[in-house]
């Protein structure tokens, strides 16, 4: 009996998701073409890339310092069973290049500047600031989401960039003076074995994948958010909750498509 | 009312689900004249306004401002249409990274490229006309709630629109406040020509600055004319919203499923208060 229910309840719950889905890709849409609308203020762009950019910087750079040196004596405690701690270096840059960095970037982003993103746009709903914008005939589209959306997507791949950076050389740090390994086969090894196309750019895309969903999700749950206090709290913390999620699954996905 | 129509509706009918909020409207507003439109909380007043302003489209019937239909504008005509429009939001809705000065040029700076010196001049003499020109500098945070409102009028104004709406503009002021945004509206709309549509329940403020009323009941408009005429209004349900009594046509208590001694004797039983 109970199933007999629980199959029109998920056929309910799909009915009403999918146009939810739909009116959401929409607003991706227009968002995204607002650039040609007269009202996208490139310097708003600049100003917002700032804001999530390079104002994110710090805590990318500390996340991915730690990451690398985790990874160096990770990498060591496993190789040296084996002796093969000449492909440390590999190990730490494939790691970081194809997953670690584009994914705890994205998270990281998620929680530092998609949080921000949804409570901003849904404190503006709730204080009708996006109203008054309308009746000014400005669409918020235009003015207010599609700079941030653009600045999302252009942050999160260089974001990812420099975390990798970064984490190679934590890697590196603890695995050549620390643990000893020669530091000429360190490089070698990880120049002959990755490869541009293959991983770093993999790795990259993945990345602008990424920063898409997570500015998206923001971006709409803070313009569909309920105009109250409880409504703007609700959809911040759903942000970066569906956010992250988002991202882990999304990474999966590419991964099994990427990898064959 | 023989003057020309700026706004009208025509049979506009409008309902949030099933829930009917405006059960058929007919309404005509002059060109030149303060028009109220008064009635409980919860009425349709606003959802009336964002109507005439084209934020939410009616299911059925036609609103027209200055002879254009506003279901058959594209949203570009739309957008067009409303740089001719002002609205003064309940709670100011002014951007709060920006300070009064910025606000109130906002609209100049994303429609028009003008010369620094020239948006200046612009933005200062709406802000003297509120009489804030002093507070040009301060950021919405530092204003207060009065201060506020009359720089969100500023900003509502500097684009010289023909048609300005005024959510609320009363609510939550100070008396002192009050007046000065009465005066405002009145000296606004005579400066600028234009058409004022003004929704609120503060029936003395409202009287003494319209030049003509409508009170929305039940979806409906149940009483129009100038402010002498309604206060002689036969009808029941006037006389309760104008006079402020609590009982009436509109009652006191909200419906309930019982009534009060059934509702008494099963909380009892179950021995709880609800």
């Amino acid at each position: 009996m109970a199933m007999l229910e629980f199959i029109p309840q998920l056929g309910r719950r799909a009915l009403q998701t999918v146009p939810g889905l739909g009116v959401a890709s929409r607003f991706l849409l227009s968002s995204l073409l607002s650039v040609f609308n007269r009202h996208f203020s490139f310097q708003q762009l600049f100003r917002q890339i700032y804001g999530f950019g390079v104002r994110s910087l710090i805590l990318m750079v500390v996340a991915a310092f730690f990451t690398g040196m985790v990874l160096g004596f990770q990498g060591y405690y496993a190789l040296v069973r084996f002796g093969a701690t000449s492909a440390l270096g590999t190990l730490i840059a494939l790691s970081l290049l194809r997953e670690l960095g584009p994914v705890l970037t994205a998270l990281l982003f998620a929680g530092r500047a998609g949080s921000a993103l949804t409570a901003e746009i849904s404190s503006m709903k709730a204080t009708e600031q996006l109203s008054a914008m309308e009746m000014m005939a400005v669409n918020p589209l235009a003015w207010v989401v599609a700079p941030r959306l653009w600045a999302g997507i252009i942050s999160v791949p260089i974001l990812c960039a420099i975390f990798d950076l970064v984490g190679i050389f934590g890697g590196y740090l603890i695995s050549v003076p620390v643990l000893g390994v020669d530091g000429g086969t360190f490089w070698a090894q990880m120049q002959s074995n990755v490869t541009f196309s293959g991983d770093i750019l993999t790795g990259l895309f993945k990345a602008l994948c990424f920063g898409v969903v997570v500015t998206w999700i923001a971006a709409w749950k803070g313009y569909t958010a309920r105009p109250t206090a409880e409504g703007v709290g609700n959809a911040t913390t759903l942000s970066v909750v569906t956010a992250s999620l988002t991202v882990l699954g999304l990474d999966f996905i590419l991964t099994a498509l990427l990898f064959s | 009312m023989a003057a020309e129509a700026l706004v009208e509706l025509e049979n506009v009918r409008f309902a949030r689900g099933s829930h009917p909020v405006l059960a058929g409207v007919d309404m005509h507003i002059p060109r030149g004249a303060i028009v109220a439109l008064m009635g409980a909380s919860g009425g349709g007043k606003t959802t009336m306004l964002n109507l005439m302003a084209g934020t939410l489209r009616p299911q059925s019937g036609q609103i027209r401002i200055a002879g254009q239909d506003l279901q058959k504008l594209s949203e570009d005509a739309m957008y067009g249409l409303r740089r001719q429009m002002g609205m003064l939001f309940q709670h100011s809705a002014l951007f709060t990274d920006l300070s009064a000065f910025e606000n109130v040029a906002f609209p100049l700076r994303r429609h028009f490229r003008l010369p620094e010196n020239l948006l200046r001049k612009l933005v200062m003499m709406k802000l003297e006309a509120v009489g804030l020109r002093g507070a040009a500098g301060l950021f919405p945070a530092e204003l207060s709630g009065g201060m506020g409102r009359r720089i969100a009028l500023a900003r509502a104004v500097v684009m010289d629109p023909m048609l300005i709406f005024y959510d609320e503009p009363f609510t939550g002021l100070d008396p002192i406040s009050v007046g000065i945004i009465a005066s405002l509206i009145k000296r606004l709309n005579t400066a600028l020509g234009a058409t004022s549509v003004l929704v609120s329940h503060d029936v003395e403020e409202t009287f003494s600055i319209a030049d003509y009323g409508f009170i929305l009941a039940g979806g409906k408009i149940i009483a129009e004319g100038s402010p002498a005429d309604l206060r002689a209004s036969d009808s029941a349900l006037a006389r309760q919203f104008l006079g402020g009594q609590p009982d009436g046509p509109v009652p006191f208590h909200y419906p309930a499923r019982q009534d009060y001694a059934a509702a008494l004797r099963d909380s009892h039983a179950a021995g709880e208060v609800l």
